[in-house]
């Protein structure tokens, strides 16, 4: 019997989360004054709920390490949020929604969580446009939709290329209110740093206010984490800067287990890496393969021209064009999956095929969709026999109304006009389906530990569909957490407030002040994103978009290399007490490298492939994964137990009684 | 109107700029409308200019609006020290490089500069001729157009005003004209911004009026200020 | 490329601060301004000195931290971009770049080129939101069609990013450009009605509190702005406040 309880509720599908919700334990407005609650986080998830628990009643401390609540990386979000509402009369419904979340997470996800996930979907769209949230309309005045990878219903709602950030002004305004009236107090520019227990429970943090250096206790009833995502363990990713895992993983180190690491999903559309000093990796909406096809060259020696300038792309006469994804998967097309279409670009690249300097690129090509909305504009306006010209620049009308904000991005960071000339994208890396198990609840395996969002690992299985981030924070942060925590603060109504004088505290901050003078007095040489960097290379390399047990077993032994070269010659400058980046990136820099030997050692012991885990040893003759559901159909939760390598794995078996496991085809 | 505080917001400012801006601005069109019967020639012209000059500084209505001008001029110019005054206290340290010649007019960035210049104009201005008609020694015109000896004689403000353009009678008249001339230049400079700004301010420079009042405003800030203008380099090259 | 830049350095509130020259060597013109910054701040780092603190977080132009003066002008050179979005390109080899970070009383210096710019979100919690609880049972978004034109001028609007460049390149520091975006989204939907009144005066009141300048309508926040936000807006602010302040029942 496994130590994980998942608390998924009885009875059929469809129920559960009513069910569930009508049974749940209650706090009374009087005593939900006298609870205090720690949200870490303002994205989508952080700021959601913090603003729902203070309307409740609860006392509520959010944390950010930005300057702004606004600023969380959940601003970035391109594309769009996903919503089971049928405007469109396409035949969606809570079960399709659900369905395809399930086969898009290549069966690695719950049930009961995908199910709850897709029946409070409308009611985030009727939520986000009660907060003033303008999602893109019609001229009937009436919500639009698009469509996203791997579904065959438009079902996603959007504001042009901007609805995270939409989003999250929403929910920034939400938390606005409630810091307003006094019931959330926000504490800008602090960076949680570890998770106190007292007595098994969490019953608070440490942080580090980042302006001040000083290293402040807050005590709370529960603490939530909605810290996002670790992407940024590969350096380079679409990640914000600052988005780090030490909040998830410190809160690991102190009980909580981790599951599926070795989940990540890896973007196909991106624009590709230029150079040794880049920072960060841009991201190309998803809805550019509504209308971009995506190709590399038939013919070897036409990739080696383009490389080396004597060509031209436009130049590629279409029957030397290989538009991969539509030959290999013609019922989908350019919108497969995520994971799909990034595996099958690396594919290409790794023959050969690629079409920049680096050898690590594809096209997606707008030219076929400019001349045929060019055709359509043209009779539309009732000109007859229009020239080639004249069609195209009508199309590039068309295309620049889509996405003229994407098209303007590539052209200020590439320098290469994509009307004239396709895109050069390539995969990177984006989302983590893997974080902090939790339970039906949403709390982690310690009790009064809460993770939601992109923090936790619940929804996505091993592969996240577009335009369903957005939509997991804000039905966790909403619509779910603000009922679920009722069920363990309803026994916390008589503890009274929580002093942090309490011996625990004490010995949390000792051990953080330790760390952190650690990194000031050492005498090292090389700054700390010279190890970040070396860190990103091995994770990349080896457990990246193809993995192989001799990979990562070699990772592995490279990662502890670096854990021993980074606490011995990192130099980190400036003082305690005082702002100072590069110790927040030492800090940061640490817990990734953990991870990152947690995520090689998970993505080692799966023995399968499966969404965005794509081990080489196990794939079908054509080079799809192949998955293994008699020995992996499970969620893989690891204890820590004082370093990675010495992890304990605990398997959550998942249990599919709705939907029949199937392999994943979308040919 | 308890928050809104209508002296003390940083809008009602604005607005009380822009009203008291927009009246100066009807203002100068009077005054224009006054000043272009300069341009009449002879005994008639300078009969017709009196008696516009008495009937302004006599008819109860007329006295009305020139109180409301002075209060106006007034209240326009302390409200707009207050402002340049909160303006510089927002930001107490400055750039060592500021580009602004990239985003916005030199007009717009120096109405308080120009503000200050038409002051200085217009202290001058009232002292040259208004103060003159109303309190100092004037010559009088004492038969009308045909020759006929007018029962009460009228104060000859137009004399006055040719005299002060003629160098003969006046020898700073070529300074006065050049100087009438610039201080024209700078309410122009302030009309081209100050005109779209005052609907700007009210909320009235949107959507399809938008345009309409930018041209409005570019044709105003040139052609009230030239034909101001013309009026001293006419009477300075008729007499020279 | 080779450049000398002049940044801003400044250690803490209370320090009087100067400008310092650096040198930096083999620009690569795809780099961003922020990645030449990186590789400042690497070698000031080997040197053993204290690198120059600046913010930033998403690079990609929507989280609106990062914030850097360059060259006088808010942002840098270029239009519609965020500092993070500014590439080498735009200059040329040998030039002297002069960096700073934004400067309104409102926005007081932390360190070198981080500023405190809190006083926004001050603005919006004095009234930037609808006043809606989560429940689950607002009416269904499409019960109440907007037409499509308020609905763009709304997003319009809306895609402000709260960097702070309309206050940094406004001679006066003033926040009317921040605040009218808020406002006008409000007021072009439907679901803010019910509170436009009080919320033009409340957020303005809070503009004024925070120690910004008065909208003088030079129009630099517009051309500086890295979302384009159109002046409409402060034309729609005005007419909000001026209605709000004539209405007699607030």
């Amino acid at each position: 019997m496994s130590v994980l309880d998942s608390k998924i509720p009885s009875g059929p599908l469809a129920h559960k989360w009513t069910h569930h919700k009508d049974h749940v334990n209650l706090v009374n407005p009087a005593n939900k004054r006298l609870i205090d609650v720690i949200v870490v986080g303002t994205g989508l998830a952080g700021s959601s709920a913090a603003a729902s628990l203070a309307e409740m009643g609860y006392n509520v401390k959010a944390l950010c390490f930005q300057d702004s609540p606004r600023r969380a990386h959940s601003i970035a979000a391109q594309g769009g949020i996903n919503a089971a509402k049928n405007y469109q009369n396409d035949g969606d419904s809570t079960f399709r929604l659900f369905y395809d979340t399930i086969k898009g997470g290549d069966y690695r996800s719950r049930e009961a969580n995908v199910y709850r996930l897709a029946e409070v979907s409308a009611s985030i769209i009727d939520q986000c446009v009660a907060q003033g949230v303008p999602f893109a309309r019609d001229y009937g005045g009436l919500l639009d939709n698009r469509s996203f990878g791997g579904v065959l219903v438009s079902r996603t709602f959007y504001a042009k290329g901007q609805t995270g950030q939409q989003l999250l002004l929403g929910a920034y305004s939400a938390l606005s209110r409630q810091i307003a009236k006094g019931k959330v107090e926000m504490l800008n520019r602090h960076e949680m740093l570890d998770v106190v227990l007292v007595g098994g429970k969490a019953r608070g943090i440490i942080a580090r206010n980042l302006v001040t250096g000083e290293i402040e206790r807050i005590s709370a009833h529960a603490v939530v984490l909605a810290s996002g995502g670790y992407g940024n363990v590969f350096f380079l990713s679409t990640n914000a800067m600052g988005s780090n895992v030490t909040a998830a993983w410190k809160a690991h180190k102190k009980g909580a287990f981790f599951a599926n690491p070795c989940f990540t999903q890896i973007h196909p559309t991106c624009i590709p890496v230029s150079g040794d000093y880049q920072s960060k990796l841009t991201l190309m909406s998803e809805s550019l393969r509504n209308d971009g096809r995506i190709w590399v060259p038939k013919k070897l020696e036409d990739v080696k021209a383009i490389r080396d300038g004597s060509k031209k792309p436009v130049q590629i006469a279409e029957e030397d064009r290989d538009y991969y994804l539509e030959r290999r998967y013609p019922s989908f097309g350019n919108l497969v999956p995520r994971d799909v279409a990034s595996r099958a670009a690396k594919e290409r690249c790794d023959e050969g095929y690629g079409v920049n300097k680096t050898g690590e690129a594809v096209f997606l090509d707008f030219s076929s969709a400019i001349m045929r909305y060019g055709k359509t504009e043209a009779r539309i306006r009732g000109i007859e026999n229009p020239s080639t010209d004249q069609v195209r620049a009508l199309g590039e009308e068309v295309v620049g109304n889509k996405y003229g904000n994407l098209f303007q991005m590539y052209e200020k960071i590439t320098d290469d006009n994509p009307y004239k000339t396709p895109m050069k994208i390539y995969p990177a890396v984006h989302y983590t389906m893997g974080g902090i198990w939790v339970d039906y609840n949403l709390q982690t395996t310690v009790p009064g530990l809460f993770a939601t969002g992109e923090a936790n690992f619940s929804d996505h299985g091993a592969n996240r569909l577009g335009a369903s981030a957005l939509m997991q924070g804000l039905a966790d942060g909403y619509f779910v957490l603000p009922y679920t925590i009722g069920e363990y603060l309803a026994s916390d109504i008589r503890t009274g407030k929580i002093s942090t004088d309490l011996p625990e505290f004490e010995a949390a901050e000792k051990a953080v002040r330790d760390q952190l003078n650690k990194f000031i007095n050492n005498k090292g040489t090389q700054p700390v994103d010279f190890f970040h960097k070396k860190l990103g290379r091995i994770m990349w390399d080896q457990c990246g978009m193809a993995r192989s047990a001799e990979g990562l077993t070699k990772a592995i032994a490279d990662i502890q290399a670096l854990r021993k070269d980074f606490f011995a010659n990192v130099r980190v400058s400036g003082k305690l007490d005082e702002l100072n980046p590069e110790l927040e990136k030492a800090m940061r820099v640490a817990d990734f490298i953990d991870l990152g030997e947690l995520m090689c050692k998970d993505a080692l012991e799966r023995n399968e492939s499966c969404g965005g885990h794509f081990r080489t040893e196990y794939q079908t003759e054509e080079g799809e994964a192949l998955r293994d559901d008699v020995n992996y159909a499970y969620v893989a939760a690891w204890e820590y137990t004082g370093s990675p390598a010495d992890s304990i794995l605990h398997k959550e078996d998942l249990k599919f009684e709705e939907v029949e496991l199937k392999q994943r085809s979308y040919k | 109107m308890s928050r809104s505080a209508i002296l003390k917001s940083s809008l009602a400012k604005k607005y009380w700029m822009s009203a008291t801006g927009l009246f100066l601005c009807v203002f100068l069109l009077g005054h224009l409308a006054g000043n272009l019967q300069l341009f009449m020639e002879g005994a008639a012209g300078e009969y017709q200019f009196n008696q516009y000059a008495k009937f302004m500084t006599t008819n109860p209505a007329v006295k009305l609006l020139s109180y409301l001008t002075y209060a106006s001029i007034l209240f326009h110019a302390i409200d707009g020290l207050l402002l340049t005054i909160q303006n510089k206290k927002a930001r107490p340290v400055n750039y060592a490089v500021f580009k602004a010649s990239a985003n916005s007019t030199w007009a717009s960035r120096n109405m308080g500069v120009l503000g200050t210049v038409l002051l200085a104009f217009i202290v001058t201005h009232m002292t040259n001729f208004w103060a003159v008609m109303h309190w100092g020694e004037m010559p009088m015109q004492t038969v009308d157009p045909e020759g006929k000896l007018l029962e009460e004689p009228l104060k000859n403000l137009h004399m006055v005003v040719m005299n002060f353009f003629n160098p003969a009678e006046n020898s700073l008249a070529l300074l006065a004209t050049v100087l009438y001339v610039l201080s024209m230049v700078a309410i122009g400079f302030h009309l081209s911004h100050g005109f779209h700004s005052a609907f700007q301010s009210l909320g009235l420079r949107t959507g399809k009026y938008g345009k309409l009042i930018m041209v409005a405003g570019k044709v105003f800030a040139i052609v009230v200020p030239a034909l101001f203008a013309i009026i001293p380099l006419y009477l300075y090259f008729i007499q020279a | 490329m080779n450049l000398t830049l002049k940044v801003w350095r400044q250690n803490g509130a209370n320090d009087k601060g100067r400008l310092e020259s650096y040198q930096v060597k083999d620009i690569s013109p795809d780099m961003s301004f922020l990645e030449m910054m990186d590789v400042l701040n690497d070698q000031i780092i080997v040197e053993g000195k204290d690198p120059v603190a600046f913010d930033h977080d998403c690079r990609e132009g929507i989280c609106g931290s990062c914030s850097m003066f360059i060259n006088g002008e808010a942002h840098g050179p270029g239009r519609g971009i965020t500092t993070c979005q500014l590439h080498m390109r735009t200059f040329n080899d040998g030039d002297t770049i002069y960096i700073e970070p934004w400067r309104a009383a409102a926005f007081p210096v932390i360190k070198d080129l981080v500023t405190d710019r809190s006083a926004f979100d001050r603005i919006i919690q004095a009234g930037g939101y609808v006043s809606v609880n989560t429940s689950g049972n607002t009416q269904d978004a499409n019960a109440l069609p907007i037409p499509k034109d308020d609905a763009d001028k709304a997003f319009d609007a809306a895609t402000c990013i709260g960097c702070g460049a309309c206050v940094a390149t406004c001679k006066n520091s003033s926040a009317m450009l921040f605040v009218s975006a808020k406002v006008s989204q409000l007021a072009l939907l439907p679901q803010g009605d019910p509170e436009r009144t009080t919320r033009a005066l409340h957020m303005v009141e809070q503009m004024d509190k925070e120690g910004f300048g008065n909208c003088t309508n030079t129009g630099a926040c517009e051309v500086e702005c890295p979302k384009e936000i159109s002046l409409e807006n402060i034309a729609r602010l005005n007419r909000e406040y001026l209605r709000a302040s004539v209405n007699p029942d607030k």
